[in-house]
């Protein structure tokens, strides 16, 4: 059998059963010399705009070349406006850092999307987009929700601008194995629930730290029935819950998604690499170091109270008393998260007032997202007091949204639909919150300030954001659907 | 990079669990394309007022903070996002290590490349070490790390963990890409053999 080793020892014959963690980081080494870490070999390394300068600098002064211009790919994402593309770009700072990316990657022999290209979008985005992620590959960026592209079975990480230029010069990085860590998720998700409610279950039970020195895999009967776009949702988070990448082994799914996309292979070679991809799964009775179970029957639709993703709850449930916490520095850091939000505790959120919801982001500006938010927007006004921001995750997924008539639904509400970029996921490019605003967004993060200095986030699916968006306070989509 | 000796400071303590590399050096700063000047915007919105003034009253703002080499976080320092700009800020403020009871991967991994040491130590001695702070400001701390050894100021002394490549790398001030440079050899007969799936350069 193909990807089970059998070891002999005793005189007993044992068999090896392996995670596909284990499988694609073994199929990946190159070195493994004594006194340091593995050397592993990178199938595919995208580049942006914002954590790559300083590679190609350090590049130029060694006299380096990229390796690889084959294996890596580029887009501009992170500090692109979103306004109409034809219009100059006002920020000269962030002009100055796309100018560069361009150069860069021409200099260099680097494919890439700028922002003009037909299929520019948030890197990881545009990589599953395009057929570039595949099974079974290492995937790694500059950028910690590399983690996204592990819904394919990829080992997909990010990594800092150091390794950028290691790989950008050598296709390899040096690396120490992790804790394999299943998340298991079973059960049927009720109405109103979704792959962003599982992934936000997943953090606040465990916490942003909780996964740290881990590779999740997710399992599962609730797993196994999701689609690709919603697979990349909760893999995308994983960095949330601390861990470096989360995967989910690739199967008849995950084919029928890559089958026919521009980097896919096709014809008898696409067969060849079914045949390898299908020998990825974890092999029955296999290892992991560390497991929890999720009931998806018993999950309610999530928003996060804090400022950071831990601090989840169910949307019905009320934000928790700093007093009830029993370690000082951890009930300071949630009396800390709370003043910052300006949130009295022991109450839900529901009927908070916001003044701001934003759809997009590399976890949730996907078609199917989308689809999911105009459903609850159609023939409904926005809330007057609301700006919403619809902000689709590639060039593709725009003119697949405008084929389908979904930008007549998102402005007809009076919601703004926008060009691809990460907008106020990051709040890089000028689209950001003001100091005290509240929004209610579809991104991953929470912190002090993400999407703009004094700005308060709460995190929840593109049902709840577009549910909110109506009526002006935080709101239970559950209340909307016929 | 330096050689990193060892060395004994004073402390700035930031008793927060889990600040997050936003906090540590906010996005808007991150278009830049080089790596000067990060060490003013360090901790920014914690920093720095609505006007952009220092706020007088917090710690970095302070002389006993500028004199302070290592930073005693809370638990789970560094998460978040990958930007390495977190530790050039960081060692451009003028720190050399972080203690805390844990670090977010990719942060732990960018500061050694950076020659800026994460610390980690028991719940118990961080419990410790911030008390005698808070009773000493100028309490000093030794740090060696060929020993991997932390003197705490009443004069005992804990060990840590290091990865003993990243150690090696750090004590003799060189970075991994040379080392890696040299395995190209390791890296061509693995290219050979290896099927190629992609080719990005077809048909961008
Ligand atoms: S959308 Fe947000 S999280 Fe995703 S790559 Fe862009 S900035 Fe990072």
């Amino acid at each position: 059998m193909r990807g089970v080793k059998r070891t002999r020892r005793f005189g007993v014959v044992r068999t090896m059963a392996k995670t596909i963690i284990q499988k694609v980081w073994d199929r990946h080494i190159v070195a493994e010399n004594p006194g340091a870490p593995a050397l592993l070999y990178i199938d595919l390394h995208l580049v942006h705009e914002v954590t790559s300068p300083q590679a190609f600098s350090g590049l130029r002064e060694r006299g380096l070349k990229v390796r690889r211009p084959d294996l890596t790919f580029g887009t501009t994402d992170h500090s692109i406006p979103t306004h109409d593309r034809s219009l100059p770009i006002v920020d000269k700072v962030a002009e100055t850092q796309i100018t560069q990316f361009e150069k860069n990657c021409r200099d260099f022999g680097i494919p890439y999307y700028g922002p003009h290209s037909a299929k520019q979008g948030i890197v990881h985005i545009i990589g599953p987009e395009q057929g570039l992620t595949q099974p079974g590959m290492t995937v790694v960026c500059g950028d910690s929700h590399t983690a996204t592209h592990g819904a394919f079975g990829a080992l997909a990480f990010g990594i800092g601008t150091s390794q950028v230029e290691h790989v950008l010069a050598s296709q390899c990085l040096l690396q120490t194995p992790s804790k394999s860590y299943e998340v298991r998720v079973d059960g049927k998700l009720k109405d109103g629930v979704g792959a962003k409610d599982i992934i936000l279950n997943l953090i606040s039970r465990i916490g942003i730290g909780g996964g740290t020195g881990c590779v999740f895999e997710y399992t599962g009967s609730a797993i196994r029935a999701l689609s690709m776009e919603e697979r990349m949702t909760i893999c995308n988070m994983s960095i949330e819950g601390g861990a470096r990448a989360g995967m989910i082994a690739p199967d008849d799914t995950t084919y029928q998604y890559l089958s026919g996309r521009q980097y896919a292979p096709k014809g008898a070679e696409w067969d060849r690499a079914v045949a390898e991809w299908r020998t990825l799964p974890s092999d029955e009775g296999a290892k992991y170091d560390k497991r929890i179970d999720i009931d998806a029957s018993a999950l309610e639709p999530m928003i996060t109270f804090g400022t950071n993703p831990g601090m989840g709850i169910p949307i019905t449930a009320a934000v928790p008393d700093p007093d009830s916490v029993k370690d000082p520095v951890e009930r300071d850091t949630l009396g800390k998260a709370l003043r910052y939000m300006d949130l009295p505790s022991g109450k839900p959120l529901l009927g908070h007032p916001i003044n701001v919801v934003f759809i997009g982001s590399c976890t949730n500006s996907r078609i199917s997202d989308l689809r999911a938010a105009a459903e609850i927007l159609k023939g409904r006004r926005v809330n007057p007091k609301v700006r919403v921001m619809v902000v689709p995750g590639s060039q593709q997924i725009k003119q697949q949204a405008q084929a389908e008539g979904l930008d007549r639904i998102f402005k007809e509400a009076g919601a703004d639909w926008r060009e691809a970029g990460c907008s106020m996921c990051i709040a890089m490019n000028g689209d950001q919150l003001q100091p005290g605003e509240y929004s209610v967004s579809t991104s991953n993060r929470n912190f002090e300030g993400r999407q703009g200095k004094g700005g308060r986030t709460f995190l929840a699916s593109p049902l709840t954001a577009a549910a909110s968006a109506i009526t002006g306070v935080v709101t239970d989509v559950r209340t909307l659907l016929g | 990079m330096e050689k990193f000796t060892t060395f004994t400071s004073r402390l700035a303590p930031l008793a927060i669990d889990n600040i997050d590399t936003d906090q540590i050096i906010p996005a808007r700063f991150l278009k830049t394309i080089s790596k000067a000047g990060l060490g003013d915007q360090l901790f920014y919105d914690w920093r720095y007022d609505a006007a952009g003034n220092p706020k007088p009253d917090f710690l970095l703002n302070r002389p006993e903070g500028r004199q302070a080499q290592v930073l005693l976080a809370g638990d789970n320092f560094g998460c978040g996002s990958s930007r390495e700009h977190a530790p050039w800020a960081l060692t451009q403020y003028g720190f050399r290590a972080v203690i805390s009871t844990s670090f977010a991967d990719i942060f732990r991994g960018n500061a050694l490349k950076n020659s800026l040491l994460p610390i980690v130590i028991p719940a118990e001695e961080h419990k410790k070490l911030l008390a005698a702070v808070a009773a000493n400001p100028a309490a000093t701390v030794t740090v060696d790390l060929a020993q991997q050894k932390l003197t705490l100021p009443d004069g005992t002394s804990v060990t840590f963990p290091v990865d003993s490549f990243a150690k090696e790398c750090m004590l003799q001030g060189v970075d991994e890409l040379g080392y890696i440079l040299k395995q190209d050899v390791a890296i061509s007969a693995f290219e050979k053999k290896r099927p190629l799936t992609i080719n990005t350069l077809s048909a961008a």
